[in-house]
């Protein structure tokens, strides 16, 4: 169990992994997440399940790199384990007939969009797709998305791929066009995406969930660091979500809490590529030596 | 019989000083050493009727284990201990012995009453100190299967006596290390995690298999638990911290409890960024609750490098429900106590982040439906009282994850799963449950002797099969 069956660069910044967690695939449903720890002294890591495949016996993850955590769990190859693989958590995303649904997917967040896109399509929705990131070598899975959707609008910040545009602007196009075609809408990207996509469809009352990626550490419940303010009270991202409604959402409460250990994750960066500079002159020390002895 | 010499007080257990200990997370207590031990154990009366024994949640016999150490049969202690106690190293240091063994205890009239509790550590800690503890001969497998969802101590406990049984026993945990509450709860310093893993390896010896990473109510249901056990046994603890439900409560830098002693206990954020869970350090950190878990938090604080760590409780000391011994060192390593004090709101800076806590005084009114006087806030008296850490540590309630997944599972006032107080039965045939998850908060001890319950029914139900 645990084990990465395959590693996939899907951009700089950007890995997909394929790993053996046949209990999870199992159970996996759309909007679910997993936690990860990659090793002993690893930090408990919630990343959304971006594809699974019961019968393998697999769950497909993918991360960006933003961290010293994530940018271990890059190094990590074909045949490595993870330590802790554990799920699935949250509560599925609430799948129905709607009519038409808008998907926005924004840099990793085209991951977990992925699985809502795939089943609202196949509960016999009308899906259009908006995805975007900051330039075109950070996009993925186009392929796949277009697959599961009617229509697909790509943007970038840079215009280096598709439009050049966030993707709050080609989202505000449809409502102000087909708004009331418009049954529901999903948002998964980074916290300032899915607030901004929330304040757009806002005027036109047009629910949208939001999957929210909080500070969390065990994620059954225990210890409410993940708690996001609602307009109806407090609620925890781990056992109530992670899928909320957008309008409810207090954000700048929330983007300031998602902050909170940004100086803790800065000196852990740091101190890990220092780490890794020095394991690799200690390494190049011993090759030229054991070259000089003949050893 | 010559009339047996009274020895006032308790015999003096060394500690380390708390300029000392501020600064690392070491166990407090050294334990006593053989001589020690023997004299205070001579301090027993060996009272004709007593009451030491109904103290004890699981009945240890306390005077005769007592007998033992003064006559120097320290193994023979040991293996007296044992019949009624699974964990005595774990129970000798977190019991609350000043409100059940040693409370009754003859001497307590006029005296301090014997050290049971350290007496039943020292035992433990002789015992472990001979080397690995020998697993007893096993009966025969019964070919029954057991369920055990969470390896706290009710889990622990039921765990080892069904193993003792014969029956096949898998523990189901959560988390990624075995021991709930005992590892991301209670601190290094109150507990050394190598007693508890010591214990869990012990259980592991008697043959039970213990999954971790497995979350029941979502990795598989306990529906799902019931077609592949014979029966399943409920220890999921009292793990859904409270809140204050104050204005400004989701500032960042405002922990509960259970988030910062699970950071800092199981995921050893004190050893960050070798670690790589990271926590915040508070200069001057406010930790509101008056039990045990607030005393951790208060002392945590101050080693992971608090200048002042200060606790905020609205009731008076005498309330408080933390153990004594926990008040005191708290107080000796410089935990300043604010009582008779609410908290009403945290302020914020322009980042989001704590920095004080605004709260009421109170004087004590009328006694509550607990017997205690309740606080009245004193109107108009508020003031603020400066922090960048404010740790929330009022309480805890069971986690709903398996109450919520499992419909026909009956549950009570405040989300505790209902049993038969005899047999720790629930509403679903097969099921028993115990500990917090029954009670909503209580001891390590109480649930250990819920186990002890729920393991002799749990054997009559496999074998007669009668619900």
């Amino acid at each position: 169990m645990n084990r990465i069956l395959e590693k996939q660069v899907l951009s700089d910044v950007t890995k997909l992994m394929v790993v053996e967690a046949p209990l999870i695939a199992r159970k996996a449903q759309a909007g679910q997440f997993v936690i990860v720890r990659i090793s002993e002294r690893s930090e408990r890591i919630p990343l959304t399940i971006a594809d699974f495949d019961r019968e393998a016996g697999t769950i497909t993850l993918i991360f960006q790199q933003v961290g010293k955590s994530t940018e271990e769990m890059a190094t990590l190859e074909v045949g490595d384990h993870f330590a802790t693989v554990v799920g699935p958590l949250g509560r599925p995303t609430e799948i129905e007939r709607y009519g038409t649904v808008v998907c926005v997917g924004g840099g990793v967040g085209i991951a977990p969009i992925y699985p809502i896109a795939r089943a609202l399509k196949e509960a016999g929705n009308t899906v259009i797709s908006i995805i975007g990131a900051r330039t075109r070598a950070y996009l993925f899975w186009e392929d796949r998305m277009r697959a599961v959707s009617d229509e697909l609008i790509i943007c970038t910040d840079d215009g280096s791929y598709g439009r050049k545009a966030l993707v709050t602007e080609p989202l505000k196009e449809l409502l102000e066009t087909r708004g009331n075609e418009i049954a529901r809408v999903w948002a998964i990207g980074p916290t300032i995406m899915m607030k901004f996509v929330s304040l757009t469809t806002k005027p036109f009352n047009v629910p949208t969930i939001v999957s929210l990626n909080t500070i969390m550490v065990d994620g059954t419940g225990m210890c409410g660091g993940c708690r996001v303010e609602l307009t109806s009270g407090q609620r925890f991202v781990c056992v109530d979500g992670p899928e909320f409604d957008g309008h409810q959402v207090n954000w700048d409460n929330l983007l300031a809490r998602v902050q909170f250990y940004r100086e803790q994750e800065r000196l852990a960066l740091e101190h890990w590529r220092h780490k890794c500079r020095l394991e690799e002159v200690v390494a190049q020390e011993e090759a030229r030596t054991s070259v000089a002895t003949g050893r | 019989m010559p009339k047996k010499e009274i020895v006032p007080k308790k015999t003096p257990m060394a500690e380390q000083p708390p300029a000392e200990r501020i600064h690392n997370f070491n166990e407090v207590p050294y334990g006593y050493t053989p001589e020690e031990a023997i004299a205070e154990a001579r301090r027993c009366l060996e009272c004709k009727n007593p009451r030491c024994v109904e103290g004890c949640p699981v009945g240890i016999d306390i005077p005769g284990f007592l007998k033992l150490i003064a006559e120097g049969d320290f193994q023979g202690a040991a293996n007296l201990i044992h019949q009624a106690n699974a964990l005595p190293a774990i129970t000798g240091r977190v019991c609350p012995q000043e409100t059940q063994c040693e409370v009754v205890c003859a001497l307590c009239k006029k005296y301090e009453p014997v050290a049971i509790g350290r007496l039943e550590r020292f035992v433990a800690d002789w015992e472990a100190a001979q080397g690995v503890l020998p697993v007893p001969p096993l009966p025969p497998p019964t070919g029954k299967k057991v369920a055990v969802v969470g390896s706290g101590p009710a889990g622990i406990t039921v765990a080892a006596d069904l193993a003792k049984m014969g029956h096949e026993v898998t523990i189901f945990e959560a988390l990624h290390e075995p021991g709930g509450v005992l590892i991301y709860g209670i601190p290094e310093f109150r507990l050394p995690k190598e007693i508890v893993r010591r214990e869990v390896d012990y259980v592991r010896r008697l043959g039970v298999k213990i999954v971790t990473d497995f979350v029941v109510g979502r990795t598989a249901t306990l529906e799902e638990l019931l077609q592949e056990f014979d029966a399943v046994f409920l220890g999921t603890g009292a793990g859904l911290p409270w809140f204050l439900n104050i204005p400004g409560e989701n500032l960042s830098g405002v922990y509960s409890a259970n988030e910062y002693l699970t950071r800092v206990n199981l995921m050893k954020a004190y050893l960050f960024p070798e670690y790589d869970t990271p926590v915040a350090r508070g200069r001057r950190v406010v930790t509101i609750g008056g039990g045990n878990v607030a005393m951790d938090a208060a002392r945590t604080a101050l080693r992971m490098g608090a200048e002042e760590s200060i606790i905020v409780y609205r009731r008076s000391r005498e309330e408080m429900p933390a153990r004594l011994e926990e008040i005191h060192h708290a107080e000796e390593e410089g935990v300043q106590f604010m009582l008779l004090t609410t908290p009403i709101a945290f302020h914020g800076d322009e980042q989001g982040r704590v920095k004080e806590l605004e709260c009421l005084r109170n004087e004590l009114g009328e006694p509550d439906e607990s017997g205690r006087r309740r606080p009245v806030a004193i109107p108009g008296s508020n003031f603020r009282i400066p922090c960048d850490l404010a740790i929330i540590a009022i309480g805890q309630s069971p986690n709903p994850l398996i109450p919520t997944t499992t419909p026909q599972l009956k549950i009570g006032k405040g989300g505790v799963v209902i049993v038969d107080e005899k047999t720790m039965k629930t509403s679903i045939k097969g099921v028993f449950a115990g500990g917090d998850v029954a009670t909503g908060g209580a001891t390590v001890i109480l649930a250990m002797g819920h186990a002890r319950i729920a393991a002799k029914a749990i054997d009559e139900y496999l074998r007669t099969g009668e619900w």
